[in-house]
């Protein structure tokens, strides 16, 4: 009789959430001071304010940015991060979340935007495409649910280019330009 | 397109983000050039790539701008241009709930879903669901049906996944998809597989007999995506936990599968299944602790982090499952990772020997500073439990928290250490007075007031009984002079308790209290005066029952009592009697060891389960009149688990009747119960006076029935009874599967398993901090002792646990741990006995003697209260009760 009753006791207190697809409690990308470039959040009952989601993500930048370890828990929440350059990329799910599924969604995310941006994973290429990296999110996740996470599959459905002008010929010619100026200037002196 | 901002970025120099000075006025005006013809694609597309962008940044948009920027963008269905038809479908989601009229790009959406392009088919589903509501579910109903089976992998996708969002909504029109949802299941492409998988899964839930032919099915003909194998890892694991399923299921045979599956994220997901099973065997454990060793040694951060997080789990059931894993775990200690790291000092904490704990400590204490709080409090706990196991190793723990108690950090980092210093001192006499130190020297300058009362409270409590007490009053006389109202309160009460314990100190106390009644907080002045009367009267019963012992009545029920009285005016004074105590704290509750989710909610006082229970039994209108409910017993099972009805019953005992609380739940899905009572004979002279059937028991739909039964009052000795109970009811067969039932009923009856009730149910437990102090409160003019044997009784610590369990009543003082290597032993129980108005307090000295055999004979003084007041009668008889205690073992 004693042991049912035990057994029963640890019953009504589940230690598994409910199974379901909805596995992303937010995603975001923030720029090396931790301002939020592209965020969204899943769950309404998970830091419903805006306030309590900026306030989030500054803690969590404050605990990340300074090593790229990968995955942290802050705030009973399981958060796999990647950074790159200017850049840092955040998806964040709940403590009993499967962390490789997490995981597969960052590199999902991070992948893919690296394509669109011809690997300029840095924060002035992103901003200048950013409606393409607004697309791939919305093909990788929606409403929570990982809806893909495969890079090449996200590319063929977002099927999105970025400009035609590569920013690297600019800079190149950028570089140029200024070399001449001071070449002109230390002949002129 | 951007890079006309480029240039004066650059000249401001304040960073390289063309969106940083948008303002939102700016870009609605822009958003006019939607109108112009011909559209521009990539203008438009940049004008909208800004709103979303201001939308992200929790911008707020009006109702009214927000609706026109939204009709000014559906023009734009007009362009073909492919992303800025894409930006268009973000911006109807994004805008779904700030404009208005939304659902005027139902036929736009509709035409995309249904039309050539496949790369817009996904998203304008996906959009389209995003602005349906229930009534206009029904028109695109055809269109669904039809996407969830088409052979376009990212329009079946999105279809499923915007079904399992309407799930919520209008459940009844998305069930009816379930044929194409099983159609979509045997898909080839991997994630329509999962999110098929996903959405029956969900429809299906409540229907267990449904949930296991899906998962026959699924488990046997093999999936193909790692990700619908951790959903039904996942299923199956909830399907064991709630059938109770034996390890020799074949569910269970499938989770171990699952450990050989060629995905780690499965095998991972599988080996923390079975972690997390109750009652899993060493031997079950082995395989997936071995797994998760191997990912100790993976390369890949994420991987080490599940791993050992998963082994800290097991390490708390299970330590000696995880010493094979402790030199991997050792190599993770200097991992880059700081929370891996941790994890793993905690973990080897729980499964090293005593000899490893001093160079594992240095080593935290290396980088405690580095990790986050979550993480500050898992080393806290860590160091908590390693207190129970190694005791002798205090005096390291204690070094070591009060360091961590001096570092910065939150208030449950802090918090945690507060009560883990607390349960070392009460686990161990002799580090009481070092961790009465640092705690006083933490309150010197504690910002948490919660934690500064909750220490002057300990420091009341303990200090005066320490061989100096007077060195803890400059402590606590500082608060009074410097903190905030609610930690001057809590330090009067303290300094009162001084006073009352030490008679030298008790004229420096009264002078201290003479200034606090100066105070300019009315609480505080109140304190003073009340303790500064109570402590010149000089009365050891009166310290007693003012000072040490406060009262001990449920808070939520005096607040309802109090508010009751004040509605209805009446001459007679408020009686204290009316209200039901407390119930004593569960202490031996353990605190989960591991980083748990902390409750982002404010912490509110919770309604007691008992209290929960008066409130139900009030509600019915047979139990009016009982007075205040004295106890709730735990509940008790009358059935075998595996039978057609489950019965439970629950014991609820007022002053001159019980109410036997039986909770049915009827697993037959093809039978409808109604009119369901449990019919009781006694076996002794109780009354059964009332009868409240459960009139209606659906399948799986859990329901009680009540029965109240007077107890006889004029044989006070007659405290136990066993009564036979039958359940009778009406039956009424149903449809298994629309659960309408047939028109006509029989009845049947059910035999149920005999209920007793025993001495415990007639007594509450009552904590009495200071136990010397009610003892003597009560005084030996109403003592009585007696000898008893206890009979098949082998060890201390079962005889002690016996007697608490058959009397009922609290251990105090924590007598109720036997201290190890002894062989005599004083426990000291308090309760308070049911009926005569309110119940004498029934404080119990039980003592063994030394050379502890089985069947030696146990001596048991007792005192009530009860004589000292009006009814002497009463008390007498009560000492009759006890004297018929008799400890048979059970």
């Amino acid at each position: 009789m004693d042991q049912t009753s035990v057994r029963r006791t640890e019953i009504t207190h589940p230690q598994y959430e409910e199974p379901s697809l909805y596995t992303v409690k937010a995603v975001f990308i923030l720029d090396n001071d931790g301002n939020r470039l592209l965020s969204k959040y899943y769950d309404p009952e998970l830091y419903p304010s805006m306030k309590e989601q900026k306030t989030f993500e500054r803690n969590v930048f404050n605990k990340t940015h300074k090593a790229d370890n990968e995955i942290a828990f802050l705030e009973g929440m399981t958060i796999v991060y990647k950074s790159s350059i200017d850049l840092f990329f955040y998806v964040v799910g709940s403590a009993q979340e499967n962390e490789l599924m997490l995981m597969s969604v960052l590199n999902c995310l991070f992948d893919s935007t690296s394509h669109i941006l011809r690997k300029n994973v840095e924060q002035r290429c992103l901003l200048e495409n950013m409606e393409g990296v607004f697309l791939v999110v919305d093909e990788i996740i929606d409403g929570g649910v990982i809806l893909e996470s495969d890079p090449q599959q996200v590319l063929q459905k977002v099927n999105y280019r970025a400009d035609e002008n590569p920013l690297t010929e600019q800079s190149v010619a950028q570089v140029l330009q200024s070399a001449k100026e001071q070449i002109k200037w230390s002949i002129l002196k | 397109m951007i890079k006309k901002f480029d240039k004066k970025d650059e000249e401001s120099g304040s960073g390289s983000n063309p969106f940083q000075h948008l303002e939102k006025s700016a870009v609605l005006q822009e958003a006019r050039i939607f109108n112009e013809t011909p559209i521009n694609p990539r203008r438009c597309l940049h004008i909208l790539t800004k709103i979303i962008y201001l939308l992200n940044q929790g911008e707020h948009f009006g109702t009214t701008e927000a609706t026109e920027a939204f009709f000014a963008m559906t023009r734009l269905f007009q362009s073909n241009d492919q992303t800025l038809r894409r930006m268009c479908y973000l911006t109807i989601k994004e805008m779904a709930n700030i404009s208005e009229d939304v659902i005027i790009v139902t036929s736009s959406l509709t035409k995309d879903m249904t039309g050539k392009e496949d790369v817009y088919r996904g998203p304008a589903i996906r959009a389209l669901c995003r602005i349906t509501d229930t009534t206009m579910l029904q028109a695109i109903e055809r269109y669904m049906k039809q996407a969830i089976v088409d052979k376009v992998p990212s329009v079946s996708s999105s279809a499923l996944v915007s079904s399992l969002h309407m799930v919520k909504m209008s459940y009844d029109v998305v069930k009816r998809w379930v044929n194409e949802a099983q159609e979509a299941a045997s898909s080839d492409n991997i994630m329509v597989q999962y999110h098929a998988l996903g959405l029956l899964y969900h429809l299906r839930k409540n229907d267990r007999l449904a949930v296991t032919k899906m998962l026959n099915k699924f488990t046997k003909s093999g999936l193909k995506s790692p990700f619908a194998y951790c959903m039904l890892i996942r299923i199956a694991s909830k399907l064991l936990d709630e059938t109770e399923g034996g390890h020799d299921s074949p569910l269970f045979d499938f989770i171990e599968s699952c450990l050989r599956n060629k995905n780690e994220m499965v095998v991972y997901e599988a080996a923390s299944a079975i972690v997390h099973m109750p009652n899993c065997t060493a031997r079950e454990l082995a395989p997936a602790v071995s797994v998760l060793q191997l990912f100790c040694s993976s390369p890949k951060a994420a991987l080490r982090y599940a791993a050992v997080r998963t082994l800290n789990k097991v390490a708390m059931k299970h330590p000696s499952a995880v010493t094979a894993c402790n030199l991997d775990l050792e190599n993770l200690i200097t991992d880059s990772n700081r929370s891996i790291a941790t994890l793993a000092i905690t973990t080897l904490l729980k499964t090293g020997s005593e000899s490893s704990v001093d160079r594992l400590m240095k080593q935290i204490s290396s980088f405690v500073s580095e990790i986050s709080d979550e993480f500050k409090v898992v080393v806290v706990q860590a160091i908590s439990a390693l207190c129970q196991k190694y005791p002798r190793k205090h005096s390291v723990m204690m070094n070591f928290l009060s360091n961590m108690l001096r570092d910065d950090g939150g208030f449950e980092y802090k918090r945690a250490i507060v009560d883990c210093i607390i349960s070392i001192i009460e686990e161990n006499p002799e580090s009481k007075e070092t961790g009465l130190a640092h705690l006083c020297e933490f309150i010197e300058d504690c910002e948490h007031t919660v934690l500064a009362t909750k220490i002057l409270h300990l420091m009341g409590k303990e200090g005066p009984r320490t061989p100096q007490p007077s060195k803890y009053i400059r402590f606590i006389f500082n608060r009074v002079v410097l903190e905030s109202e609610a930690v001057r309160a809590a330090a009067v009460s303290a300094l009162a308790k001084f006073g009352a314990q030490n008679d030298d100190l008790l004229p420096s106390v009264l002078v201290l209290l003479q200034r606090c009644m100066m105070d300019s907080d009315d609480e505080v002045r109140d304190r003073a005066t009340f303790y500064m009367n109570v402590l010149q009267q000089k009365q050891k019963a009166l310290n007693a029952a003012y000072i040490f012992n406060g009262l001990s009545v449920s808070i939520p029920g005096l607040e309802k009592s109090l508010h009751q009285y004040t509605l209805e005016p009446s001459e007679k004074p408020f009686d204290m009697k009316t209200v039901p105590l407390a119930t004593a704290p569960i202490t031996e509750q353990k605190t989960e060891i591991a980083p748990v989710a902390t409750s982002k909610l404010p912490e509110k006082l919770a309604p007691s389960r008992q209290d929960i229970y008066q409130e139900q039994l009030a509600a019915i209108p047979e139990f009016q009149g009982l007075g205040p409910l004295f106890k709730s017993s735990e509940p008790v099972q009358l059935t075998e688990a595996e039978t057609e009805y489950v019965v439970r019953c629950i014991k609820h005992t007022f002053a001159g009747h019980m109410v036997f609380q039986f909770d049915c739940t009827n697993t037959l899905n093809d039978q409808l119960l109604q009119k369901v009572v449990v019919q009781m004979e006694p076996s002794e002279a109780y009354e059964v006076v009332h009868c409240v059937p459960a009139p209606s028991l659906p399948y799986s739909q859990p329901g009680s029935c009540y029965t109240l039964i007077r107890l006889p009052d004029d044989d006070p000795t007659a405290v136990s009874c066993t009564f036979s109970c039958t359940m009778k009811y009406l039956v009424r067969d149903c449809d298994p599967n629309t659960g309408e039932p047939d028109d006509d009923g029989y009845d049947d009856e059910y035999v149920l398993e005999d209920l007793e009730v025993t001495v415990a149910d007639h007594i509450q437990k009552v904590l009495k901090p200071n136990f010397g102090a009610a003892w003597e409160e009560v005084g030996d003019e109403f003592e009585k002792e007696e000898t008893f044997a206890l009979a098949s009784v082998r060890t201390l610590d079962e005889a002690v646990g016996n007697i608490i369990n058959f009397l009922g009543m609290q251990p105090c003082e924590r007598s109720d741990k036997v201290p190890e290597n002894k062989n005599s032993h004083v426990l000291f129980l308090a309760g308070e006995c049911r009926g005569s108005s309110g119940g004498p307090f029934v404080p119990l000295w039980g003592e063994t003697p030394t050379g502890f055999k089985s069947g030696t004979p146990h001596h048991l003084t007792l005192r009530t209260e009860e004589a000292s007041r009006m009814r002497g009668e009463t008390s007498s008889s009560n000492l009759k009760k006890s004297r018929r205690f008799s400890f048979q073992a059970p």
